[in-house]
């Protein structure tokens, strides 16, 4: 079975990573420096850099952290069109962080965490809830419970923020996000996550990924696809809101959604795009982290986002295989291609209305046949020859094909008289319908396709028109065609 | 002093009628305003399931607002319009880039969006926050506490939107009911489509640029889709979910005020914390939906028996 062979190395590195995360956690224990008084951004580049701070440690790792679970967990929901599951739980967890202040009056962290996690999970559950049970469509189950626990939480906070201890209790910075307010607490929490997260999906690899492309086949395969959609949305919970104290809760689901979004335009392989995601998070993370250091005031959140969006759009413009402008190189080389065909099939058949007697084709001719003006055809004729397929003589008014290019245009007429015949003989259908698709299809007839129709076409050497098909013979026969034999030669015979 | 105070029937519900009716009334009747113009538009998201859009278009107002302030230096109403406007536009216009241009789908195209812009605008107001007449709590909570301070101009200018709204709504009636059910339908009447998309998208962005200010960006999603979901609960004809709309608005406005003086919190959250208690009253009790009625429909099919299941079809 094909799922059983994923890739080995590729979980034992991963395994090897939460190892070295699980580790390093337990040295992290200086104190923490948390008030940034300087303004000077010169000298808080190099103080960001030197290392020698360590709320910029602080800083820095959790917020490659929360880019690595982050990254990993949005690449699940990008490919299982969840992308805005993620941001409803991430929304939704507020009140949970705020009833997890409450729950001692400071900023424990394993104490906001579980608040945290269990309203989002309550959330999650009433999307579904209302999407089973009443006639709203997803979306507006979502914009709803997204609002409405936000809401909740924006009422809670407020009230935190009148009590006495609840001013200076910085519940604040859950919303935009300061990375610059990590402690060694958070960070060791956050690393746990992240392993953990690392762990579990490198040990149930598989059934995340099945679970995510084929749900019917992993319903028949026996794998319980309800139980690992809860597992995802807890682990998403997770790392929503280890993320949130750097990123805040309005801007977290741009966390997930954007890396994961740029990975999946870069490859079309899980494991790669679990790769590309974590290191994409880990580098928006590391940039807002960046940013944010150089001035008091500024939000750690929306540098990451736009770390993230910045990476996203790179990948979206130079991806190799899906980016817009490789894809509009690609079309414009395919569009010359055809036009170049299109040129060379007039010249043949310039040449067939005057049974091939004198070899040379002026442009007048030319434009002619292709009812286009002189300048159109001479600009088609000087990109065919820079492409070796004619050579122009007498000031570049007359045409004459090179064997290259008399065996294109001999194989392009060919392949849709060819065609036309098909159509007309195999799927019975009337000669005066079949110019159009044969137009079309001629320059994509691979040479597979070619042989095959030969061999049903065998014996046949004219078109539904009565025009001859151009034989394998002609091609080869360069542009000597004083004769043209009587047998078709190449027809049927491999 | 305890986090949540003691309920005063005094404090709480009859204070703000009487002695602060002169604050109170003027906060009122702007949640009123603000949740009507919302959900009539909402209503014809939520049909359309376009819920999300007006999730994307309450977030990217921010940075249109932000650039707006920065380039003209005014806080006059065209120009935070117009910026407005122009970040709606822009906004629709790049989620329909990465989805057509890209294999990126429509959700993570939407988020994508919404949360750059998002962030650009935050970024905007943090660095140019001497500059610039919004601070960061004004984005989540609005400045609804504040209206009695800042004298008629804000509530004129909701009323007049609000007004349009519901002009537009009663006008372009036809044309909105047909192309939202069935486009098939819409385009042999001679109804266009686009144009008729486009108009909402501008209606949608002028509500929630005048709905921002008094409730912040991501309240004005609830406000957008809480009264048309509520009303879609409770009816199925579409005159009767307007109606519905505009009751779940004034409700929610005044039993937000309520909760917000009990509990000393945002006014704006308060409001929206009631329109979602009205939604989950809602969900529990619709005559046709509801789960009360659908749980007990369902033990009473258990009892019957086979042929009394069929005879009573």
């Amino acid at each position: 079975m094909r799922f059983a062979n994923y890739d080995s190395r590729f979980t034992r590195c991963l395994l090897l990573l939460a190892v070295i995360l699980g580790a390093g956690t337990i040295n992290v224990s200086a104190a923490r420096i948390g008030d940034i008084s300087e303004t000077d951004i010169v000298g808080q580049a190099v103080r960001f850099f030197t290392f020698q701070d360590p709320a910029v440690r602080y800083a820095l790792i959790g917020s490659m952290l929360l880019g690595i679970s982050c990254g990993l967990l949005g690449s699940f929901i990008v490919v299982r069109k969840m992308a805005l599951v993620g941001d409803a739980l991430s929304h939704a967890v507020l009140p949970g962080v705020a009833l997890g202040f409450l729950w001692n009056m400071t900023k424990d962290p394993v104490a906001i965490l579980v608040g945290a996690t269990l309203a989002g999970l309550i959330g999650a559950a009433t999307v579904t809830l209302i999407k089973q049970t009443t006639r709203l469509k997803e979306d507006a189950a979502l914009g709803l419970v997204l609002a409405s626990f936000f809401a909740m939480g924006i009422c809670l906070v407020t009230m935190i923020q009148r009590l006495p201890t609840g001013n200076k209790s910085g519940i604040d910075k859950f919303l935009f996000g300061q990375a610059a307010a990590l402690g060694p607490d958070d960070v060791r929490l956050m690393a746990i996550v992240t392993a953990g997260a690392i762990a579990a999906i490198t040990i149930f690899y598989k059934e995340f990924l099945v679970t995510s492309f084929d749900a019917a086949f992993a319903r028949v395969a026996g794998f319980p696809a309800q139980v690992i959609h809860y597992a995802l949305m807890l682990l998403l919970a997770f790392a929503v809101v280890i993320a949130l104290q750097a990123v805040g809760v309005v801007l977290v689901s741009a966390m997930l959604i954007t890396p994961a979004a740029a990975a999946y335009l870069l490859t079309d392989r899980m494991s790669r795009m679990l790769w590309l995601s974590a290191i994409f998070g880990m580098v928006a993370g590391a940039t807002g982290a960046f940013f944010s250091f150089l001035g008091p005031k500024l939000p750690t959140g929306p540098f990451m986002v736009l770390g993230a969006t910045s990476v996203f759009v790179l990948a979206f413009l130079f991806g190799p295989r899906h980016g817009v402008i490789v894809r509009w190189l690609r079309q414009r080389s395919r569009a010359r291609r055809v036009q170049r065909e299109n040129t060379l099939k007039s010249v043949y058949h310039v040449l067939e209305a005057r049974d091939f007697k004198g070899e040379g084709v002026s442009l007048r001719e030319l434009a002619e046949r292709r009812r286009e003006t002189i300048e159109d055809v001479k600009e088609q004729a000087s990109n065919l020859r820079s492409n070796g397929l004619v050579s122009l003589h007498d000031e570049g008014d007359v045409i004459f094909l090179t064997p290259a290019g008399w065996q294109l245009a001999c194989a392009i007429v060919r392949n849709h008289r060819l065609w036309e015949l098909y159509l007309t003989n195999a799927a019975q259908i009337a000669a005066d319908h079949v110019h159009e698709d044969a137009e079309k299809i001629e320059h994509v007839l691979g040479e597979e396709t070619v042989r095959q129709l030969e061999k049903r076409l065998a014996g046949m050497t004219t078109d539904p028109h009565g025009k001859p098909i151009p034989t394998l013979a002609d091609i080869r026969q360069g542009t000597g065609f004083s004769e043209r034999p009587t047998e078709p030669t190449g027809y049927g015979k491999r | 002093m305890n986090l949540i105070p003691s309920f005063e029937f005094q404090r709480v519900i009859v204070a703000p009628w009487t002695q602060d009716i002169g604050s109170y009334g003027w906060i009122a009747l702007m949640g009123f305003l603000v949740a009507t113009a919302c959900g009539l538009v909402g209503n014809y998201l939520i049909l359309r399931r376009m819920a999300l859009v007006g999730d994307a278009i309450s977030h990217s107002v921010l940075p249109g607002l932000a650039i707006a302030f920065l380039v003209a230096n005014t806080r006059s109403s065209l120009v935070m319009f117009l910026g407005a406007l122009g970040a709606g536009v822009v906004t629709t216009l790049l989620i329909e880039l990465i989805h057509k241009k890209s294999r990126v789908k429509q959700d993570a195209a939407i988020g994508i969006t919404f949360s750059s812009l998002f962030a650009i605008g935050v970024i905007l107001i943090s660095v140019y926050a001497s500059k610039v007449d919004l601070d960061q709590d004004c984005v989540l909570y609005g400045e609804i506490g504040t209206i009695p301070l800042m004298g008629p101009t804000p509530i004129v200018r909701m009323a007049c939107v609000t007004a349009l709204t519901i002009a537009l709504i009663i006008v372009f009636y036809k044309e909105l009911l047909v192309s939202s059910f069935d486009s098939g339908l819409a385009y042999s009447l001679g109804i266009n489509a686009g144009v008729v998309h486009y108009s909402l998208m501008c209606l949608l962005s002028v509500v929630v640029v005048s709905a921002f200010e008094s409730v912040g960006a991501i309240l004005v999603i609830a406000m957008l889709i809480l009264p048309g979901a509520t009303a879609s609960l409770l009816s199925q004809r579409l005159p009767l979910m307007l109606g519905l709309t505009v009751l779940h608005a004034a409700l929610s406005s005044v039993l937000g005020i309520h909760l917000a003086v009990w509990l000393d919190c945002s006014i704006a959250g308060a409001m929206v914390v009631m329109g979602a208690v009205l939604f989950g009253l809602a969900w529990i009790f619709s005559p046709q939906q509801g789960l009360l009625w659908r749980a007990l429909r369902s033990r009473g099919n258990h009892c019957q028996t086979v042929p009394a299941v069929l005879s009573s079809e």
